[in-house]
């Protein structure tokens, strides 16, 4: 694991050069420099941007995961009039791409409170949050049907003949069985929201995209500039895969199965 | 209702789809009593009892279990507080040790504190003989002793009456004796059993009364003496002879 993440070091590390050997002046890397007090100021710009995305990306995951359960539960009843609400939710979310949601979000639901005698304001933060959120729960209610379906009926049936209710039979039985093959998927659902919380700049979200939006357009040095940012996410999303997989190593030494 | 009556079935009907997996079933159980439900495969055995703890549900009839009807609402739950139930895959939690499967229903429904749970738990394991496992996963024992287990868990529920659904058809054949000599205690303490089995020799031993259903009917009931040396309807004679000389 050391191994791949020197490898990934090296990356920016070769452009660094590439740049910095300065073939035709078509790298300036000085934009970004910390050796220089405007490069350093310019840096210090772009990864104050990381404390919004990991903010709006956890917040959102946080109720992309409760919506999602809250969905898929009834979802799984034998009863179709608790079944069908939880499908077409999953449908027809699932249909819409985020970027339209993000604006009928923004600009559109408080003008549709307003009208429904709630006037709220929807800031840009809450803004993508609830669309990161609600667009996501559609994926994570599918990721938790289909862990909790993997898990044999006859298991809810002994629960529920020693006499536990539904929702003890959830809590003590299926979950902690299901949670182990939940976890990967919605680690990639995690991931996935982290990348789309970029969507988030073109409402004025100052996270990471938005910074890098605004400093080329001051700078104008796009290519470093981008570059940089990409970096940004690498690393974050690195950080959450070398924590999923921790995690997963811990639950599987309690492997059941 | 008599007073010892503790299960009245009467004209029971349940299809899947097209298929009739129940046609007017009429049983009475009476406390204490033990019955050994057979038949060939897909003759609505199962089916029946899981009808009584309410697994299954019913098109048509009624089912009373300790004076109180399936019908109502909210009473499958009470039902289930007086049944227990032992499954073919013995269906233990194998995300829990032994002695939490053992403690999670009368934790939870009964709100026992830990210690007396416990308590309770290993006095069970002490009855079906594997004390011993107590702290290991299920996945660690064998098959005869994981339904021991799984009795040992229903019975913590102090169940007035056992459903047992082909409770050995899951084991090798060196371990279905020591699940057996464990239900076999269970009758001789006097609990009320229906057992759905082909083992006849259990059967003969500790039945009071054998019910044999073909095509989701019940052909033919009687004690077992009677019925295994005379019995009268063709279908029994014919199964009877399939298994025993198999």
């Amino acid at each position: 694991m050391t191994g791949s993440l020197r490898r990934w070091a090296l990356l920016p590390g070769l452009l660094l050069l590439a740049g910095c050997s300065g073939s035709g002046g078509t790298w300036g890397w000085y934009v970004i420099d910390p050796g220089t007090p405007q490069g350093r100021s310019n840096v210090e710009f772009l990864l104050g941007g990381f404390w919004a995305t990991i903010q709006l990306s956890l917040i959102a995951a946080g109720l992309s995961m409760l919506i999602g359960l809250l969905v898929a539960l009834p979802g799984m009843s034998a009863n179709r009039w608790l079944r069908l609400p939880s499908r077409i939710y999953i449908e027809f979310v699932r249909a819409i791409p985020l970027l339209p949601m993000l604006f009928w979000v923004f600009y559109g639901l408080p003008v549709v409170m307003r009208s429904l005698g709630v006037p709220i304001t929807i800031d840009a933060f809450w803004g993508a949050i609830i669309t990161l959120a609600i667009s996501d729960s559609a994926f994570t209610a599918e990721i938790y049907r289909a862990g909790i379906q993997s898990i044999p009926k006859g298991q809810t049936e002994a629960a529920r003949t020693v006499g536990l209710s539904y929702s003890q039979t959830m809590r003590y039985v299926v979950l902690p069985q299901a949670i182990r093959r939940i976890l990967p998927p919605l680690a990639n659902q995690f991931i996935y929201i982290v990348k789309m919380s970029a969507f988030a700049s073109v409402i004025g979200m100052q996270e990471l995209t938005r910074r890098a939006n605004e400093l080329v357009v001051t700078e104008y040095r796009p290519l470093e500039i981008y570059s940089l940012l990409i970096l940004e996410y690498l690393v974050l999303v690195l950080i959450i895969s070398f924590f999923v997989r921790w995690l997963e190593r811990r639950m599987g030494s309690d492997e059941s199965r | 209702m008599s007073a010892n009556r503790v299960i009245e079935i009467r004209s029971l009907n349940k299809s899947f789809g097209d298929f009739r997996a129940l046609t007017g079933v009429d049983l009475d159980v009476t406390l204490g009593e033990r019955i050994v439900i057979c038949g060939p495969s897909g003759s609505g055995k199962s089916t029946l009892i899981r009808c009584v703890n309410g697994l299954e549900d019913y098109d048509s009839g009624h089912i009373e279990v300790d004076g109180i009807s399936l019908a109502e609402r909210g009473s499958v739950q009470r039902v289930r507080a007086e049944v227990g139930m032992v499954f073919q895959q013995f269906n233990l939690f194998p995300h829990l040790s032994v002695l939490e499967n053992l403690t999670l229903g009368p934790m939870k429904t009964r709100g026992l504190s830990r210690k007396d749970a416990e308590a309770l738990a290993m006095d069970y394991l002490g009855r079906v003989r594997i004390p011993e496992q107590a702290h290991k996963r299920p996945r660690d024992l064998s098959g005869g002793q994981q339904q021991r287990v799984a009795i040992a868990r229903s019975l913590c529920m102090k169940p007035k009456i056992m459903l047992f659904d082909e409770p050995t058809s899951a084991l090798d054949p060196e371990m279905i004796s020591e699940v057996l000599d464990v239900m076999v205690e269970l009758a001789e303490e006097g609990m009320t059993m229906l057992v759905v089995t082909h083992e006849m020799g259990f059967a003969r031993r500790v039945a009071d009364r054998m019910v044999f259903m073909d095509g989701g009917e019940i052909v033919e009931t009687g004690a077992p003496s009677a019925v295994f040396d005379a019995p009268r309807s063709k279908r029994f004679r014919a199964f009877l002879d399939k298994i025993i000389h198999h």
